[in-house]
């Protein structure tokens, strides 16, 4: 019996040793040498300046400026709204605003609830007034889900090809693009199923964005 | 539902027998003490080992003393890891804690701790807002490497116990731990967690990002050592994601090829010991028997799975929003699903991983429809035969071969034998107590969970009616959360939580002490219940003398039995919860009504 429990405390303090400490510095090294930029978060610099991860999704809403010049608020938080000049991400329920990278969270929308349905109506009503008025012939059939749904995460990079294609109508016309400018863009930066079958087509909303903003600059 | 999500689903099976099956041969080289091909590597570190170990890897125990050194090395990793969590703080001269988590209170910590000594990974605790690098790295890194090892012994010592043809040795715990951890584990670990920092997953020790946004706002981004402790959460089975939301999060399963990556981790030990059984026997037949049972019933919840969430929820279609395929979407129930994954990419991960005791979600379970959610239900009520996790699959399953094996002998009138050993009142009645262990803890931690003023609280705000009062879904949410943690699963409707909603940052808020104590006891009484009563089973076969199959043997590796052993699984298994599962899950699949 005290053999075997010296044997056991030998065993979980070396284990914990080779396990926990030496194994994850040894993978951390091969990462940061190979892969620096993976390991790192895949960061995306404009001027020098943080904008983001290529990873992590973002919100492209803006603060509603108030009749005194300042940003509105409702119950303590800023009230925002889509910025028109940008692909818009979809809709998240991080802790504290938006696409929250520090806390992703499930938003836990049951399947037969009338909280889920009233999100989904809200999302939809959104999503149509933001659009319609570049897309005429815009109804609910042809909404994507991606366009309505929170996703898992919360912190979703990417949309559906079908929803950026029909962002591309309002893009084209707030930055006098023609639209096969825009289309273009969205499907340099769509990436592919895996392996052909495994997953679907994913636009990244940032990283398209950014070339929107490159195309200004040029 | 689309070509591709249909292809997902059989180019995944075929993918995954093509590798399971040379690592089930490789495995059983290295359980008989043979040499392979990573021998000339790791058989110096392995004598090192045992040194220091201060153990005779040759010398053998009988099922008792196999037990207790289980038991008394879970038991010191229990407690360091308990100390580790509660001491968070102390840990803050090694910079491997930028944010400055405080410790974890001290009900939280025993859910947790019992939670990855048990391969369970439940998590009532939020990774990145509450748990320091060092809390993740040598605290739940290193459960996650020995309680999948314990998982794969327990299996290996039963199935020496079968094969065993006298005497009462069924190995050597610390030889087989060591073997597993060195030759099984640690290789694909390894290349696994490159691959996926290759791929995108973070690896790294920096404090959290702050980005400022297009727009103009900020952005704080959570980093952090993922890939090290994603690979052996996958290959182990064990499923605690690195952060919050587990593999849904862009860092933890960055593109689609890492979502199928991952799902072969995960299946790839599990499918591969079926291998190994049948050619450590010396009756393949028999391994591939069952490997067809456990193929056919994880297909099986594959299809479901992914017609019922393609199909849309009640909730969208009473929003008006349309859910079948349009040019340039795959439709369906995205809600809490990554537009990478797509429907069939996410409902077959959460089978591969409820079918399994990984529980690493990539998707929210809790938004699933009524029926796609029932099929993690149903596969955690067929206590995870179905491939199940390291190890703990293939102990179960053999339990129920035995069990089918006995009953099929009363429906034949003959004498039930299994392999060369006649089966004896002993063997049946351990094996019955291995398998109706956890039924019993989940169905009664549950009725505690739903019947309790206590209980009731770690109900989410959004799974109550608005009106007041109860609706299926915080049934659901319930049952799950005592259920998974009872299977050692850990995945969740996770809207279920240990804090008192809302539960911002979880840090320093009100925990409910009685979902967490609950919950601990419900994972290590259902985890090392029926690792005793399947040791002890070992012990009782390996004392039998062989007798060669004769004329009146029932074979037990040809389609007739695999028909029985199906049988027995749904019988046994299911319909143990089916009265429950009417209660939640069903009742929501059944009904369009909203809530």
């Amino acid at each position: 019996m005290r053999k075997q429990i010296v044997t056991s405390i030998i065993a979980i303090v070396f284990f914990t040793l080779l396990l926990g400490i030496v194994y994850p510095l040894v993978i951390t090294g091969i990462g940061q040498v190979a892969f620096p930029g993976n390991s790192n978060g895949q960061k995306v610099y404009v001027n020098g300046k943080l904008v983001g991860s290529k990873s992590i999704g973002q919100s492209f809403r803006k603060p509603v400026i108030g009749k005194n010049g300042k940003p509105e608020e409702k119950e303590e938080e800023i009230v925002t709204e889509p910025d028109p000049r940008y692909f818009q991400s979809r809709p998240s329920a991080t802790e504290g605003g938006e696409y929250n990278a520090a806390a992703s969270t499930f938003s836990n929308r049951g399947p037969n609830s009338v909280k889920t349905k009233e999100a989904d109506e809200e999302n939809l009503k959104a999503f149509l007034e933001l659009e319609k008025p570049y897309n005429p012939g815009l109804t609910a059939a042809k909404v994507p889900v991606d366009a309505v749904n929170t996703s898992a995460s919360n912190l979703d990079p990417d949309i559906s090809q079908a929803n950026a294609r029909i962002q591309a109508h309002r893009i084209a016309a707030v930055r006098s693009l023609p639209l096969a400018t825009v289309d273009r863009l969205i499907s340099n930066y769509t990436s592919e199923r895996g392996l052909l079958v495994f997953g679907e087509p994913a636009v990244n909303v940032l990283e398209l964005n950014l070339a929107l903003d490159r195309l200004k600059a040029a | 539902m689309t070509f591709s999500g249909w292809a997902t689903i059989f180019a995944f099976a075929i993918i995954l027998s093509a590798l399971a099956w040379p690592l089930g041969q490789y495995m059983a080289k290295v359980y008989t003490g043979q040499r392979v091909f990573l021998s000339p590597i790791f058989a110096g570190p392995e004598r090192f080992i045992y040194r220091i170990l201060r153990v005779d890897p040759e010398s053998a125990q009988d099922w008792k003393q196999y037990a207790k050194s289980l038991v008394i090395f879970s038991l010191a990793g229990w407690l360091l890891l308990y100390l580790i969590l509660r001491t968070q703080t102390l840990w803050d001269f090694t910079g491997l804690n930028p944010q400055h988590f405080k410790s974890g209170t001290w009900d939280l910590s025993f859910n947790t701790t019992s939670s990855f000594l048990t391969n369970t990974n439940w998590q009532f605790y939020s990774g990145e807002t509450t748990l320091s690098y060092f809390s993740q790295m040598a605290g739940l890194t290193v459960q996650n490497w020995l309680s999948a090892g314990v998982g794969i012994v327990v299996a290996v010592a039963l199935v020496r116990g079968i094969i065993g043809r006298s005497g009462k040795s069924i190995g050597n715990f610390w030889h087989d731990l060591v073997r597993t951890i060195l030759y099984v584990l640690a290789p694909i670990t390894v290349v696994g967690a490159i691959v996926l920092i290759s791929q995108g997953v973070i690896q790294n020790f920096a404090g959290y990002l702050t980005a400022h946004t297009l727009t103009g706002a900020t952005q704080s981004i959570a980093m952090g050592p993922t890939a090290s402790q994603l690979a052996i959460k996958m290959l182990g089975t064990n499923g605690g994601g690195f952060f919050n939301v587990n593999s849904a999060h862009p860092f933890e399963n960055p593109t689609a090829f890492t979502n199928l990556f991952e799902m072969l981790l995960v299946l790839i030990i599990p499918a591969a010991l079926i291998f190994m059984y049948g050619r450590m026997t010396g009756n393949r037949r028999q391994g591939y028997a069952i490997y067809g049972v456990v193929m056919f019933m994880f297909l099986g919840a594959c299809i479901v799975a992914y017609i019922a969430e393609a199909h849309g929820s009640p909730a969208q279609h009473a929003a008006g929003i349309h859910t079948g395929v349009i040019s340039g979407s795959g439709g369906g129930n995205l809600e809490g699903k990554e537009q990478r994954f797509g429907i069939a990419g996410s409902a077959i991960f959460n089978v591969v991983t409820t079918v399994t005791s990984c529980g690493a979600v990539n998707s929210a379970l809790e938004s699933y429809t009524g029926i796609g959610g029932a099929v993690p239900f149903a596969n955690l009520s067929a206590s995870e035969v179905i491939f199940g996790g390291v190890g703990t699959g293939m102990y179960s399953i053999l339990l129920y071969v035995l069990l089918a094996v006995f009953i099929g002998g009363l429906m034949v009138g003959r004498t039930p034998e299994w392999l060369g050993k006649k089966l004896e009142a002993k063997e049946i009645k351990l094996a019955g107590l291995a398998i109706l262990i956890t039924p019993l803890a989940a169905l009664f931690c549950t009725a505690m969970g739903v019947a309790t003023s206590a209980g009731t609280k770690s109900i989410s705000e959004g799974a109550a009616p608005a009106g007041g009062g109860h609706a299926p879904q915080g049934f659901s949410e319930t049952f799950y959360a005592y259920l998974s943690q009872a299977n050692n699963n850990g995945s969740a409707f996770a809207g279920y939580t240990g804090y008192i909603q809302p539960n911002a940052g979880n840090a320093g808020a009100h925990g409910i002490t009685f979902a967490n104590l609950l919950g601990g006891f419900d994972m290590l009484v259902a985890r090392y219940g029926p690792i005793l009563f399947t040791l002890a089973v070992a012990g009782a076969l390996a004392g039998k003398r062989f007798t060669p199959a004769g004329l009146g043997t029932m074979r037990t590796d040809n389609t007739t039995f695999s028909v029985l052993l199906i049988g027995v699984i749904i019988l046994v298994g299911a319909l143990t919860f089916f009265p429950a599962l009417l209660l939640g899950p069903i009742v929501q699949g059944l009904t369009g009504h909203l809530y």
